[in-house]
């Protein structure tokens, strides 16, 4: 049977010696708290939500953004550096997704014309397409072998570089973006569009105010495609490599600190991963104001 | 000048191989106020849909001050946005009271708004709820603020889609006050849809009636109530017509 880690440094015989990374330490020493091991393991660990007051929870919660923002203002460049690469891979092709399929999916909300629904039907199957697959479509396109390999062009990346995690990230999330945005401009109402036409509204002007009106569901749609690609690994991994100081990110440091048996580690990772995303999404709703008060 | 602002030839719509529209022809005079009555599913939204410029007929022309535009003529935007709707509902955007009422001037690229927006709240006697959210109105209120959106535009042409079904006595009283305002002063052409005959009675100068997507009559508002050339004309005045 497999030991479970243990919190204690004294335990793993690692910090005994001082032998232990220094992100290791770091991350043990700040999770090293009950709340931690409740929430991460032990038997109350279920039961704790649960049962906990609405107070305890927003506590522990507090608890776990405090702990990860002193995680990463205490400055460990490893761990800087991952948390970094993962932001700026992710909100770049978040932007690419969004730049595109925001207007595609007002596009095919507002339009009718001939091979609307094929296009649609395309998109849905975009929207539940494993990432992994895309990954290797990626991989294979970006191969030495591959069709875009072997163009030497400054705009095609390269396999094993943040930009090839950038175009494989904006492929699987911009389906999510433009189909959530879809539907929520089909969701605005037909007569209000027509009110807005007979008010005086170009094409344009027509399409901006709708997507005005739908705006509670775009925000959700970025926020799906920014969930969709912030917790990915298969295809992160298989275009990037997972290579340290260079295209490792969050979730595939994740994958290596597991199979390595560095659990707490990896649980804290995972940690940081949540909370910061949890940051991210509060940052969009907040942006735009009151809207999910509607 | 040419006395008619709209003029309607052989109009049809048709929606997936269903009639809904056969007008005939219709002559609209520049600066009356023209209500056309009829019961439910008579046509009467289609028809102001049309004269909008929102959606084409099937067939035939309208003719916009000398301008005549086919089925499959485009509308230049400078002639479209010389008419305006208050629809059946009032279709508010979700911003402001004061945002709501000067979206059609922002539309035309007019950047000072406020004077404008708040005459036309002062019109309708909301300059108080500016700031109120659109979503938070009473329907009294919002039939209220879509009027005066319409209204802050000073279009050629207002056309009011039963702007005062399920409004209380005191909101219609005023809606149609400010309606009665709008011809008189500016020269609104006022086109005027109705269930109520009594409100075509005392709002319009020429009254027609629309059964089945078809005109049956369009007479002076004496004439159509009291001597009316259709027989149905006569049944509907009088009340009788089940809609
Ligand atoms: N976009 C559309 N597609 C198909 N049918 C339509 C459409 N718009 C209207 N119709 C049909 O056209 C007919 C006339 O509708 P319209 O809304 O013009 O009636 P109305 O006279 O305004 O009725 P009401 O007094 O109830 O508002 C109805 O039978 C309606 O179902
Ligand atoms: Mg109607």
């Amino acid at each position: 049977m497999v030991e479970p880690p243990s919190l204690l440094p004294e335990a793993n015989g690692l910090a005994g010696n001082g032998q232990a990374p220094r992100l290791e330490r770091r991350i043990r020493y700040a999770f090293a708290d009950r709340r931690f091991l409740a929430m991460l393991g032990g038997r109350n660990a279920g039961s704790f939500f649960f049962i906990s007051g609405r107070g305890k929870i927003i506590r522990a919660l507090a608890g776990f953004l405090h702990e990860t923002i002193m995680l990463i203002l205490s400055g460990d460049p490893d761990l800087i550096e991952i948390v970094s690469l993962t932001f700026r891979v992710s909100g770049i092709a978040l932007l690419f997704s969004s730049l595109v399929g925001i207007p595609l999916g007002v596009f095919l909300g507002l339009r009718r014309f001939r091979g609307r629904r094929l296009l649609i039907s395309l998109l849905y199957t975009g929207m539940g397409f494993p990432p992994v697959v895309i990954g290797l479509l990626v991989y294979m396109l970006l191969s030495r072998s591959g069709p875009l390999g072997t163009i030497q062009s400054e705009i095609i990346p390269r396999l094993f570089t943040p930009s090839a995690m950038v175009m494989a990230q904006t492929i699987i999330s911009f389906p999510l973006v433009a189909g959530f945005t879809m539907a929520a401009v089909m969701g605005v109402d037909q007569q209000l569009r027509q009110q807005i036409s007979a008010l005086g509204a170009t094409g344009y002007q027509t399409a901006r105010t709708v997507l005005m009106e739908a705006r509670t569901g775009v925000i959700v749609s970025v926020i799906a495609g920014f969930g969709s690609i912030i917790s990915e690994v298969g295809a992160v991994m298989l275009v990037g490599g997972n290579i340290d100081h260079k295209t490792r990110v969050l979730t595939t440091a994740i994958v290596l600190e597991t199979r390595k048996g560095n659990f707490e580690l990896a649980s804290s990772l995972g940690i940081i991963l949540l909370s910061l995303s949890f940051l991210v999404n509060l940052a969009m709703m907040l942006l735009q104001g009151r809207s999910f008060d509607e | 000048m040419n006395e008619s602002i709209y003029r309607l030839a052989g109009v049809t719509k048709v929606y997936d191989k269903h009639q809904v529209l056969a007008l005939g022809d219709l002559d609209v005079h520049r600066g009356e106020v023209l209500a056309i009555v009829g019961p439910s599913g008579a046509g009467k939204s289609t028809l102001l849909r049309l004269l909008n410029f929102v959606e084409p007929p099937t067939a035939g022309t309208i003719t916009f001050d000398g301008h005549t535009f086919g089925p499959e003529d485009t509308v230049p935007l400078a002639i479209r946005r010389r008419v305006t709707t208050v629809f059946q509902r009032p279709l508010l955007l979700k911003q402001s009271v004061q945002a709501n009422v000067g979206f059609g001037l922002k539309l035309r690229g007019i950047r000072q708004v406020r004077e404008e927006v708040f005459a036309a709240l002062d019109r309708v006697r909301l300059r108080d709820l500016a700031r109120q959210k659109a979503t938070t109105l009473s329907g009294g209120e919002a039939q209220r603020v879509a009027l005066a959106r319409a209204m802050a535009l000073r279009t050629d042409v207002l056309l009011l889609d039963e702007p005062t079904a399920n409004l209380d006595p005191y909101n219609v009283g005023a809606i149609e006050a400010i309606v009665e305002e709008v011809n008189a002063d500016l020269g609104t052409t006022v086109i005027l849809v109705t269930h109520n005959v009594f409100q075509a009675r005392r709002l319009a100068h020429r009254v027609g009636l629309l059964l089945d997507g078809e005109l049956i009559e369009v007479s002076p508002v004496g004439e159509f109530f009291d001597s009316p050339v259709d027989p149905r004309t006569a049944a509907f005045a009088r009340g009788e017509m089940i809609y």
